[in-house]
């Protein structure tokens, strides 16, 4: 027992880490344009698919710098050139450019690089054991996914707290009129954070992309549990993505542990009025948990975990 | 005038029309794209090649045959809507594997189309879908299934595992949809009744083709203290519970349906499970007879993969032997022929397809994977591990009893 909660809390946290990495750009991105990029996994799956192509060439050391700042790059010029120009139509315009820029980007990356997954190994330099534990091992790559992901954040925390940049960050997250009354280049904050965003989902698929699968799917699989995120955290908070990612790695981790069913939660009589779906175990239901608390979360604290503001 | 120049036009259409439709379309509908996309091209590419051969014999009743690629996402509706397309464009002959929530969909679509239109039938070659419902209480006349279905393959397994003393307890997974809970009820049923001092230390279903990291799943299999796995995944499904497995260093043995498909053999090589891993399959390409050790190699030169689907070795060549028998490709004329068709199947020893439910019945092989025998051939992704044969059940021994009932054409 103790073996399975040691594993799926590293388990969870590890997914948990991964999701806060895309989940932290969307949802600044959002708090500052007020823009809800549903492209933002389409950056993810990007930085796997140049990673991998890095990694093939050149190897994976370069790939974990080069990748993310292409992404990176090509997401400043995405908002340069194309949301800013969408930008004075109004909001569902940009809403529309971002969904549809996703669909661009997953027939591009077919295009390139097939239907099937590609073959994104686990770079031979990482690929050992790192420790043993209860006569289970866990893979190194694991740990370095683990130590990226905290590492960013430690450092996106620095930036956003502690340096001029972040200063000016955090005040046209609420003031943005205030901020270039005071000579600041608004747009030009704007095009930073979305570059910024957009290579930090890309390091993140740069390193999920040999652990998890490299494939056209990837984005569509992992773009709604993002939303779920940033809803749970509170739109525009760090902190509460931050919560909100762990809390759903966990989350998802532990449920798959449980065996229980429904019936056996909550107790024959409800059990027996739910029927079939009363002997259906928690595990079955892992994938449904988050969208479960998705809902909860909009019924009961439109503003999540963290948030101030209700949209 | 105007009237015979009309009519010379429809004329002429119809002769196009005619024209166009000389090749012997075969529709294959697959994932092409998604999770199950792996498996779905390497069956594409297999039945290329096997068109391919049949051409270059000469082609049945002087046509062409000719496959046509339809993706469907491993989903039900968008599979009828490929259908419809591929009908459209003038196919009468469906093929498709993955996923039996497909193909009960399919099955029950082409009835229906059949009932609709009668003279334009459409048939059916199931190549892997093995809910036994499909050959049950859902049996279809259009319908035809070359893989053995899951009670069959479940009742092969369990007796393989009946002799295996050191199983002690099992742990199942299997994915969340009609053929994995079939799989996991049959396990239950059967070990039950063969083994019934094995314990059953875990059940799992999880969602079908969308799990990308098993990881939680192994540390609970793990947790189980099971020695050994039961799982009919296919697809990305068991490729990376065994990728997932390897890297948690789970040591346990696998009795699997289908690890020998797109990147399974990478996995088990990665876990150095030597000869731990069995799967039930229609044949094992290192213990083969000599033709199909000939074949095997011809066709991993050109195509570039090992041949994971014997059994569309036996669709294709039945269905030739069908049209030519028939002299006719009418859908009609060939399924009279493929019904109760005997057939010196691909891997040796003689194959029935089954008149009561259009189920194939042929000798069934346990194979396990490891470390290739002296004068072994083949070895599976470059691993340098293959399979081996380390059991059979005849042909005879595998026949089940049908429920079906199926309605025949007048």
């Amino acid at each position: 027992m103790l073996e399975l909660i040691t594993f799926s809390t590293l388990n969870g946290v590890l997914y948990g880490m991964l999701l806060f990495m895309m989940a932290s750009g969307l949802t600044l991105i959002f708090s500052m344009m007020g823009v809800l990029n549903f492209a933002h996994a389409s950056f993810y799956m990007l930085g796997a698919y140049f990673g991998f192509e890095i990694a093939r060439h050149i190897g994976f050391w370069p790939a974990f710098v080069v990748a993310p700042l292409l992404v990176g790059g090509i997401g400043a010029i995405v908002e340069r050139y194309g949301l800013r120009q969408v930008h004075k139509y109004g909001h569902v315009p940009e809403l529309l450019f971002t969904f549809g820029l996703a669909f661009v980007i997953e027939e591009i990356v077919q295009m390139f690089w097939g239907k099937l997954p590609v073959d994104y190994r686990t770079p031979p330099s990482l690929d050992f054991v790192a420790f043993r534990l209860f006569d289970t091992t866990y893979p190194a790559y694991r740990m370095f996914m683990l130590v990226t992901a905290v590492a960013m954040f430690v450092f996106l925390l620095a930036i956003l707290t502690r340096t001029r940049v972040g200063l000016i960050i955090q005040a046209s997250l609420t003031h943005p009129n205030m901020v270039a009354m005071l000579g600041h280049d608004v747009p030009k904050i704007f095009m930073l954070v979305f570059g910024v965003g957009a290579a930090l989902a890309g390091l993140a698929g740069v390193i999920a992309g040999p652990a998890l699968v490299t494939q056209p799917s990837m984005a569509a699989l992992l773009g709604p549990i993002l939303f779920v995120v940033i809803v749970v955290g509170g739109l525009g908070s760090l902190s509460g993505a931050f919560v909100a990612s762990i809390l759903i790695g966990l989350v998802q981790t532990f449920a798959v542990a449980i065996n229980a069913s429904l019936t056996d939660l909550f107790g024959p009589t409800i059990g027996a009025a739910l029927g079939d779906l009363g002997n259906v175990t928690v595990a079955q239901v892992a994938p449904v948990i988050p969208y479960l608390l998705l809902v909860l979360i909009l019924i009961f604290r439109p503003t999540g975990l963290f948030g101030t503001r209700e949209s | 005038m105007r009237a015979k120049i009309a009519a010379a036009a429809v004329a002429f259409a119809l002769m196009a029309g005619t024209a166009y439709a000389q090749n012997i379309k075969i529709g294959y509908i697959d994932p092409l794209s998604g999770g199950g996309a792996s498996v779905g091209e390497g069956g594409l590419k297999t039945f290329q090649y096997l068109a391919d051969e049949i051409n270059a014999a000469g082609g049945l009743n002087g046509k062409k045959v000719e496959i046509v690629g339809f993706d469907n996402k491993t989903n039900p509706q968008e599979t009828l809507v490929q259908a419809q397309k591929a009908i459209d464009q003038g196919v009468r002959f469906l093929t498709q594997g993955n996923g039996s929530s497909v193909a009960a969909a399919l099955s029950d679509f082409v009835q229906k189309y059949n009932d609709r239109n009668p003279g334009k039938e459409v048939l059916y070659f199931n190549y892997a879908a093995v809910d036994p419902v499909l050959t049950n209480d859902k049996c279809n006349y259009w319908h035809f299934r070359w893989d053995a279905n899951s009670d069959i393959k479940m009742s092969a397994l369990t007796t393989f595992m009946k002799g295996r003393s050191n199983i002690k307890k099992v742990y199942l997974i299997n994915q969340d949809y009609s053929f994995g809970q079939s799989v996991r009820a049959q396990a239950r049923v059967m070990m039950k009744e063969k083994r019934p001092d094995i314990q059953i230390v875990g059940d799992e279903l999880h969602p079908l083709l969308k799990i990308t990291d098993f990881a939680p799943y192994v540390a609970k299999i793990k947790a189980s203290g099971a020695d050994s796995v039961v799982t009919g995944n296919w697809g990305q499904d068991i490729a990376l519970l065994l990728k997932a497995a390897a890297d948690a260093g789970l040591q346990v043995d696998w009795y699997t349906y289908y690890a020998g498909g797109a990147g399974g053999p990478t996995a088990i090589k990665q876990t150095n499970l030597n000869h731990r891993v069995f799967a039930i399959q229609e044949g094992v390409n290192n213990s083969a007879p000599d033709s199909a050790q000939k074949f095997e190699t011809a066709f991993r030169a050109k195509v570039g993969m090992g041949l994971w689907y014997p059994r569309a070795v036996n669709e294709m060549r039945m269905f030739a032997k069908a049209v030519t028998e028939a002299k006719s490709d009418e859908p009609k004329a060939v399924a009279a022929k493929l019904e109760g068709m005997k057939f010196e199947v691909f891997d040796g020893g003689e194959g029935t397809m089954r008149a009561a439910d259009h189920q194939f019945f042929q000798d069934m092989y346990i194979a396990s994977f490891g470390a290739l025998d002296p004068g072994a051939k083949f070895d599976e992704e470059g691993t340098g591990w293959g399979w081996k044969e380390v059991g059979k059940v005849k042909a005879a021994d595998t026949v089940l009893p049908t429920t079906c009932k199926m309605e025949r054409p007048k």
